[in-house]
């Protein structure tokens, strides 16, 4: 993890991120916290995104530092999930889609025809809205990323496997069968399989897609919680329809709606006193 | 259905609708005897071959040669001669249709070339497996100059059964669920690393049972093997892949058709009848074997 050089990112380690805008550069926001120019772990600027001929997100511009949770909400199909795909680039997968401006993290535009996409993906982890363990067991969940990225040593890989199911707060609940099928976990618990299976890679940034709609409200606390937990190592980069959720666990919120961020913040701000009418009809309920 | 006609009644009486139900009523007959009009036929055709082949089916008929003119004697040569044509069958269609498959399914960007490739492949499995036949002669026997062999005729049957290995493995690729597949891209998995460890397992038993169902067809195919190998009779089995040989389903062709003697040699031609069924039903049924056991292996999730 790169702790950055800048001895202030260490004592403000709750503002990882910083609000986007167009010019980020004369953005009072920016200068207040006091960050420098030169560094951003991820940076979006005029993002447009294509399904063929379909827009889906306009203009996008985002800047977020290290650590911490940061929130996306809006209404469903105002891509928000399509803006976390693209960080990862899984929307390569999609045939015929199109990507306007530069998206970059660590300071690499990971659009760039040189980029390897394994050792983006290695970097940017992501946990679905489903959870999707393989059919396999839930040892071999875990060490599916270190043994496809070459490693063998089996004392090695026990390691990272005990490291990651406890960093996914799971290692507990499992430790005696690890060779049991994953299939046979709770839905709760097969996320945070899902969680430790993407630690197990060593990623910087995480990404998730709404990780808890699929999952009932006592395991989503608990995810809640490992999110938190999370934080202090990972930067977060979550997709939630959930505004309390988004509330509840997130340093910075995004709004998002039909393509367009409408507007980014620190969360308690967004909420409490958003800058566009939209967002306030939208927090507040009017729609959505 | 006494019941369900009992009901029908009940309820024409209730709602006055008399004619629409006496519609459905006629429909229900119509198909159910269809149904069993369709068994019956192919419990005669079964029980016929078996009431009169059983009788000539011992050990020696399946280990002996046939002897003085193909009276008497076995149809070992023949029996294996469809066993290693199938085999020539199998290694040939299997990879080449599972690979094509893989391509056609993850690789191949999906659109105008695909749709292409997909109904030929359809088309190709509709046409006359004579027309295979000659084909395989032309290009494996003559410009390839295998001349009549095993190996002509083992591809020739391969060509026949890769329309329907192609189809069938690809319909089991496309049923692996694609969260399977994010989830390893996601970790940083190559296209190659995802279909190896995620969605080949998965499709194994989908691509196993397809692959054998088309074997089952092939080794119970003629025509193909007619112009491409297969013999009247030959005194020794096949030796090399270049050699003749004699086929399960020729030989009963010829013991039909062919023969001098041909009410003499009906036992022997029902037997080889049974024989081909049976081993037409064994392929058959390790298709169905091999499919549960994988079935049952993934609903552990393992």
């Amino acid at each position: 993890m790169q702790i950055t050089t800048n001895q202030q990112t260490k004592k403000d380690q709750g503002e990882m991120v910083e609000p986007a805008s167009i010019n980020a550069e004369s953005d009072p926001a920016v200068v207040k916290n006091g960050y420098g120019e030169d560094y951003c772990e991820v940076k979006v600027k005029g993002l447009n995104f294509y399904y063929g001929s379909k827009q889906a997100l306009f203009n996008v511009n985002l800047r977020a530092k290290e650590k911490g949770v940061a929130a996306l909400i809006g209404p469903s199909g105002c891509g928000k999930t399509t803006f976390l795909r693209v960080l990862n680039r899984m929307n390569d997968l999609i045939p015929d889609t199109y990507l306007e401006g530069k998206v970059c993290i660590h300071g690499e535009d990971i659009y760039d025809p040189s980029t390897d996409v394994v050792e983006l993906r290695k970097k940017v982890g992501m946990v679905f809205q489903q959870p999707n363990p393989f059919p396999k067991s839930i040892y071999d969940n875990v060490a599916y990323g270190p043994r496809i990225h070459g490693l063998k040593n089996r004392a090695r890989l026990d390691e990272i496997v005990e490291k990651s199911l406890r960093g996914g707060a799971l290692w507990e609940e499992v430790k005696d069968r690890l060779h049991d099928p994953a299939l046979s976990l709770s839905g709760g618990q097969q996320q945070r399989l899902c969680i430790a299976r993407v630690l197990a890679v060593q990623p910087k940034i995480l990404l998730m897609d709404e990780p808890t709609s699929a999952i009932d409200p006592i395991a989503t606390q608990r995810i809640e919680d490992l999110i938190r937990n999370l934080c202090t190592d990972y930067t977060i980069i979550i997709v939630t329809h959930n505004m309390q959720q988004a509330a509840r666990i997130s340093d910075y919120t995004g709004f998002f709606l039909q393509g367009e961020m409408i507007e980014w913040g620190e969360t308690a701000n967004l909420f409490t006193n958003p800058k566009d009418k939209r967002t306030e009809d939208y927090i507040t309920g009017r729609f959505g | 259905m006494e019941a369900i006609g009992k009901r029908a009644a009940m309820r024409s009486k209730s709602t006055g609708k008399s004619e629409w139900r006496s519609t459905e009523l006629l429909g229900y007959w119509v198909l159910r005897f269809t149904l069993v009009l369709v068994l019956f036929i192919l419990g005669v055709i079964v029980y016929d071959i078996v009431a009169k082949g059983i009788g000539v089916i011992n050990w020696e008929f399946l280990t002996q040669p046939p002897r003085t003119g193909m009276t008497e004697g076995g149809i070992f040569p023949a029996l294996v001669g469809t066993l290693y044509v199938t085999l020539i069958t199998i290694a040939f269609a299997a990879p080449f249709g599972v690979a094509a498959a893989i391509y056609l399914n993850e690789y191949a960007i999906q659109g105008r070339f695909t749709r292409l490739v997909r109904m030929s492949l359809r088309n190709l499995a509709g046409v006359p497996s004579i027309v295979f036949g000659l084909f395989g002669m032309a290009v494996f026997v003559k410009l390839f100059g295998f001349g009549p062999s095993l190996i002509a005729a083992g591809l020739t049957l391969g060509l026949l059964t890769l329309p329907v290995t192609v189809t069938a493995s690809e319909e089991a690729l496309r049923t692996v669920p694609r969260v399977y597949r994010e989830g390893a891209f996601a970790l940083g998995a190559t296209r190659w690393q995802v279909i190896r460890s995620i969605v080949l397992p998965r499709a194994i038993p989908g691509i196993l049972t397809g692959t054998i169902l088309g074997l089952a067809r092939a080794a119970g195919e003629t025509a193909p093997i007619l112009a491409t190998g297969a013999a009247f009779f030959l005194p020794h089995l096949p030796d090399s892949i270049k050699s003749q040989f004699m086929a399960l389903p020729y030989h009963l062709f010829i013991m039909a058709t062919q023969h001098h003697a041909i009410s003499q040699v009906r036992p022997i031609a029902y037997g080889t009848a049974l024989v081909l069924l049976l081993l037409v039903c064994i392929l058959n049924f390790g298709a169905v074997i091999l499919r549960k056991r994988y079935r049952d292996k993934a609903a552990k999730g393992l």
